[in-house]
């Protein structure tokens, strides 16, 4: 709602300017979005008139323009073609500094001196709204009633202050101008001075016209129409609507068109109720508000061809369609200089409906805002009281009597409110006298028994319901900072974390102290990538998604990290090792009857090689980065995590990828791409892993139990092996273990060698065996038979050969 | 080096005197005594000065320790030169022997302790050597230890987390994707209210959406803790809104909280989010309230704190203002309560909400929300 300050000096008696009336309404509950002052900038802008021109003569696309600015006959150059003599303009003086920022001084064009500048509407920031003859291909050209030597702001309404107020859907009252000025009354305390009309149920809902017979308004859909009144109006002139009020309608950026439809949007904005005036000659018989056919179209004032549905509301004659209710009058009823009789409209529609329909066909309008958000139903006589009262005033036409059908009035609420109640929802001493102050200020009417408030709510208050909201309005006006800071009095409460919570914090922090760097992507995905990795058979799309990409939840986190480590990639960050924790979103039913399952999932990704380093060797990610990263993983919630070789897999590397089983439970992957898959993105050698994190949380060891330190010596012994190249290390040491029983207390592989001295399908494994005893010194002799038992025992099982 | 000459020399010139006095102590023996004996002494004494002063001249010169080892073995050895003098006492008179042995040993001890003196100042040279040949670059950058870094976001949220879960709270979740009901319609906001338009949502279904305020967690969890008193939750997660442009991204966090009890007042919120601004943001901070509008809140309030950045005098972030919005909040809505099972005759309660990229953009001076999204790795370095 943007609101002239001027207006609004008419209907509350206020002195504050612009910039600290916003204060007061933000600090009130009603936030102002901007103040603007319409006239910045134009200062030095004055209006002149063309009085001779000519051709530059040493440029043919500059003109010289001899410009009577009322003080003074200026020259001035201009490149502009579309200007003739006696056209009014606005000249900039030597000295002003244009809205657009450009300053304008005296200035030589070809030995020319301009003494000033002729101004475009771009140059001024004048936008449509603010009524404009001619402005398309150069230099604004004013109305020929300008008057030379003023300034262009007076003339187009600009002296003034416009307040953008950034309304919350619970007080559409503020969408008229006289309930603004009600609210800044009760907010300053300054006095108001509102038209009658203002005070609908003063007004006994009746108009001091006679009820016409001739004109028959039917409601068809009660539902959908509450109340459908209208004005008739005879003897009408079509004409420009005066000055002030052309003006008024530009500052809150209406475009004036003439002075019938002028004066039904101002008293739109004055009073917020919506209106629309019919040329009562185009109507023919009854005045239907009815749902639209089936397949009917209706040509609105836009000139644009409506398809119609049946649930939108429309106004119609016997034969057609005159309007969309609420939304738009239609192009055939439409007010012309031609038109002699009126049927001014003041309705209320169903604010459901309304929006309906303006959504779907994407029309929006000031009508169709007010009626979504909910007007005064007991201001729609009232309203066309005020028109009345304005065709007589401005000459417009004469009103001849009216028409009123209602098919529903809401009641008026009344509500109570306690005191105490008051006092204690706040936390801060509230008495009955500082209630009354303020359901004074708010003009409210009341009555009091033993600090208990029953209070008539007027009917443009529409927001107010149950107590609370009267707690409010009390808060509100005393002002918020009265309400002291306090802690909650009641039961200390524990403040823990869930073990749930906890692992997921902690699994964060292992995959960061990895190295890992944690990324945030989108829930929603592209569908192609995400069916590669994911389920696509248990995949969520989106009714409405912002665009393809974005257009169904995902079930795999790795399209994500993917993505973002191309993007990193591109941008030559070369060490890419990240990781996101997040949930993916599965479902088994195709269209969802009930909530879909929401599994938390890690993932990471590691494609590169750290930057080189003077001392540290370069880390070139590979498989048993982010194996080593999954073991650190189990390690830390006292797990281990096997690894079982994938098949059938198309995205990754076959021989360098695994499924990784916690117990028997797969719970996700590890591997390299696959080198087509990684050709494909660019992303050579990376390598991925996504794991479930449920699993985790339920199976990871809660407590740690501390190991008694052997007091007895260790005895270490190494062991190296030639094996058959496809011989799993991990197996070797399982057996070496089994062989070892309970001596052996730690077996590392600690060398892993293929090459020169190895046969081409053998590779070299050496092992690190460590034997203790918690008991005892071990002797030399039985480490060496534990030994040389193991050493035959892998010479057996997997063709072993000793490498001493 | 030149220590060794310091401490060497003077002993040296000592000897002479020394000797001397020797002399004078058996004169008149010696001319009582044989008189070719005394020849065969002097000439022997003679010899151990000679063998002595060569040892010392050479320990002077010796440039290693394997030099002076070699010298050692040379002169004080089982077959140095000064043993093999020990060696011809035989010759001398049992009276002489004593006399000259004494001679030979006290040149022995000398030797011995010049020898030490040498080798000590050739290992501190060594030292010394070894020092400077070691000396490094301390200006070269450290080994490098890789980790990793935490998101802004979930930094952040972490932080906020700590914070109630000081003050006595909870953390509570709920689904991402939810139902109409838990989304609008339990907080107050109806099917075809004009406040659902404040929120463009997601819908997957006509009665299933994505979240678009963590606020429905409110109405799950007090479903859950019903009847239990007091509830004291906040609940991070994502939500999503359809707008995407530099101060809106389609996904993002929020931080509900929630509080309800017997006797909870607005004054209460005042405090809690008065500690809450000044942990996260400073101990100086301030906060007010201002009037505002949720549907699941009554009276509702926007909360500011003065600015960060500038202390409340006025700056580019806060507009000038001195005051930066960052949480919307209120006193829960009678039928919200109602909607969670409990009486709002009997109970009332709190709520707040907050957005997570702008406490992290406020914190970090982030001014393009897309760059939380957008995962360069030279910004996620940076937390």
């Amino acid at each position: 709602m943007k609101v002239s300050l001027e207006w609004l000096r008419e209907l509350v008696n206020i002195k504050l300017d612009g910039e600290n009336l916003a204060e007061v309404l933000t600090r009130g509950g009603i936030e102002v979005g901007s103040v603007e002052s319409l006239s910045e900038g134009l200062d030095q802008v004055v209006i002149g008139q063309i009085k001779e021109m000519q051709i530059h003569p040493d440029a043919d696309k500059l003109w010289l323009c001899r410009v009577d600015t009322g003080s003074a006959l200026l020259t001035l150059v201009t490149g502009a073609q579309n200007l003739l003599v006696g056209d009014k303009v606005p000249v900039a003086l030597a000295g002003a500094e244009l809205p657009n920022g450009a300053s304008v001084q005296e200035a030589k064009f070809r030995g020319v001196v301009s003494q000033g500048m002729l101004c475009s509407a771009e140059e001024l920031l004048l936008d449509q709204s603010v009524g404009l003859e001619r402005s398309e291909g150069g230099i604004l050209i004013l109305a020929p009633e300008a008057p030379v030597g003023e300034h262009v702001a007076d003339f187009l309404g600009l002296k003034d202050s416009v307040l953008d107020l950034e309304l919350y859907p619970n007080r559409p009252d503020c969408l008229a101008m006289v309930n603004v000025a009600r609210e800044i009354s009760s907010l300053t305390g300054a006095p108001v001075n509102l038209p009658k009309w203002a005070l609908a149920e003063k007004l006994g809902d009746k108009l001091d016209l006679p009820l016409v017979q001739d004109v028959k308004i039917v409601i068809e859909d009660p539902e959908l129409c509450f109340r459908y009144a209208g004005l008739i109006v005879e003897d009408v002139k079509i004409e420009p609507a005066p000055e002030w009020m052309q003006r008024r309608l530009r500052a809150a950026g209406v475009r004036p068109i003439n002075n019938i439809v002028d004066i039904t949007n101002y008293v739109m904005l004055e009073l917020g109720q919506p209106l629309h005036a019919f040329d009562r000659d185009k109507i023919q018989g009854a005045v239907h508000v009815r749902r639209a056919h089936a397949g009917e179209v209706l040509t609105t004032l836009d000139q644009v061809e409506r398809k119609l549905e049946t649930d939108m509301l429309l106004i119609a004659d016997e034969m057609s369609g005159l309007g969309l209710a609420g939304v738009m009058g239609g192009l055939d009823s439409e007010v012309t200089s031609g038109t002699k009789r009126l049927l001014v409209e003041a309705a209320h529609f169903a604010g459901v409906s309304i929006r309906r329909t303006s959504r779907r066909l994407g029309l929006r309008s000031e009508a169709s805002n007010r009626f979504e958000k909910g007007i005064n139903p007991y201001g729609v006589l009232a309203t066309l009281g005020r028109v009345s009262e304005l065709l007589l005033e401005i000459g417009a036409g004469r009103p001849v009597g009216y028409v009123d059908e209602v098919s529903y009035l809401p009641p008026l609420a009344e509500v109570t409110l306690s005191v105490k109640r008051a006092g204690e929802v706040l936390g801060t001493e509230v008495t009955a006298a500082d209630v009354k102050g303020v359901l004074d200020r708010l003009n409210f009417e009341y009555t009091e028994t033993q600090g208990l408030f029953t209070v008539k709510i007027p009917s443009y208050r529409s927001d107010i319901q149950i107590e609370e909201d009267l707690i409010e309005e009390v808060a509100r006006l005393t002002g918020y900072d009265l309400i002291p800071t306090t802690l909650p009095a009641g039961d200390l409460t524990q403040g823990m974390r869930t073990p749930g919570q906890e692992i997921r914090r902690r699994l964060r922090q292992v995959l960061i102290g990895a190295g890992m760097n944690e990324v945030l992507t989108y829930s929603f995905t592209r569908p192609d990538t995400d069916r590669k990795w994911g389920k696509a058979e248990q995949r969520i799309a989106l009714m409405n998604p912002l665009r393809e990409e974005l257009s169904v939840m995902r079930t795999s986190l790795v399209p994500g990290l993917l993505e973002v480590a191309v993007r990193n990639l591109s941008r030559r960050n070369t060490d890419v090792a990240i990781f996101e924790m997040g949930n993916v979103y599965l479902s088994e039913e195709e269209t969802l009857t009930k909530l879909p399952q929401e599994e938390l999932r890690a993932a990471g990704l590691a494609v590169g090689k750290s930057e080189r380093h003077w001392l540290s060797p370069v880390l070139e990610y590979d498989f048993y980065y982010l194996k080593g990263v999954l073991e650190e993983l189990a390690k830390e919630f006292g797990l281990s995590f096997a690894y079982r070789a994938l098949t059938g897999e198309e995205l990754l590397h076959p021989g360098r990828s695994a499924a990784v089983y916690l117990g028997e439970q797969r719970i996700g992957f590890l591997g390299e791409l696959h080198p087509r898959t990684a050709k494909e993105l660019d992303l050579e050698r990376a390598v991925v892993f996504e794991i479930e994190v449920q699993p985790l949380i339920e199976q990871a060891g809660t407590q740690v139990l501390v190991q008694a330190i052997p007091r007895f010596p260790a005895v270490q012994r190494d062991l190296a092996l030639i094996v058959p190249k496809e011989t799993p290390a991990a197996a070797v040491v399982a057996k070496i273990r089994s062989l070892g029983g309970e001596l052996l207390q730690e077996v590392e592989v600690f060398d892993v060698y293929t090459g020169k001295q190895v046969p081409e399908d053998r590779k070299s494994l050496a092992f690190s065996l460590r034997y203790q005893s918690l008991e005892r010194t071990l002797k030399d002799e039985e480490v060496n038979e534990l030994n040389s038992r193991i050493l035959e025992g892998i010479q057996q099982e997997f063709a072993a050969e000793w490498r001493k | 080096m030149a220590l060794c000459q310091i401490r060497v020399v003077p002993r040296v010139k000592s000897r002479p005197f020394r000797g001397m006095g020797f002399f004078l102590g058996s004169w008149v023996n010696m001319l009582i005594n044989k008189c070719n004996e005394q020849g065969r002494v002097s000439y022997l004494k003679e010899e151990v000065r000679r063998i002595e002063g060569q040892a010392l001249a050479e320990l002077e010169k010796a440039e290693s320790l394997e030099e002076l080892q070699e010298i050692k073995v040379r002169v004080l050895g089982k077959k140095g030169s000064l043993t093999a003098m020990l060696k011809r006492m035989g010759s001398l008179s049992p009276e002489e022997r004593p006399v000259f042995g004494q001679v030979v040993n006290e040149t022995r001890d000398r030797l011995e302790q010049a020898w030490a003196e040498a080798a000590q100042s050739l290992e501190e040279q060594a030292l010394a050597l070894r020092l400077e040949a070691e000396r490094l670059d301390i200006s070269l950058p450290g080994a490098r230890l890789k980790h990793g870094h935490q998101h802004p976001l979930t930094k952040v949220i972490e932080e906020i987390e700590d914070i109630f879960l000081g003050m006595g709270f909870q953390i509570a979740e709920g689904p991402e994707v939810e139902s109409d009901y838990y989304n609008f319609e339990a907080l107050n906001l109806p099917k075809e209210h004009p406040a659902r338009e404040m929120q463009d949502s997601f819908y997957i279904t006509e009665e299933i959406l994505l979240r678009t305020q963590t606020s429905p967690v409110q109405i799950r969890t007090m479903e859950k803790l019903y009847p239990q008193l007091p509830v004291k939750i906040i609940a991070p997660g994502k939500v999503y809104r359809k707008d995407d442009d530099a101060t809106h991204s389609p996904m993002f966090h929020q931080v509900e909280g929630l509080v309800i009890d017997k006797g909870i007042r607005m004054s209460d919120l005042k405090g809690i989010l008065l500690n809450f601004s000044r942990r996260m943001f400073g101990p100086g901070r301030e906060i007010r309230l201002r009037p505002s509008f949720f549907p699941f809140t009554e009276p509702s309030a926007e909360v500011d704190v003065s600015c960060m950045l500038c202390g409340g005098s006025g700056c580019r972030t806060c507009k000038g203002s001195g005051w930066i919005e960052i949480l919307g909040s209120g006193m829960v809505h009678p039928k919200v309560l109602e909607m969670g099972g409990y009486d709002p005759k009997e109970v009332t309660g709190f709520a707040f909400g907050m957005g997570v990229e702008r406490i992290a953009m406020l914190k970090y001076g982030i001014e393009d929300m897309r760059l939380l999204f957008d995962n360069d790795l030279r910004f996620l370095r940076q937390f």
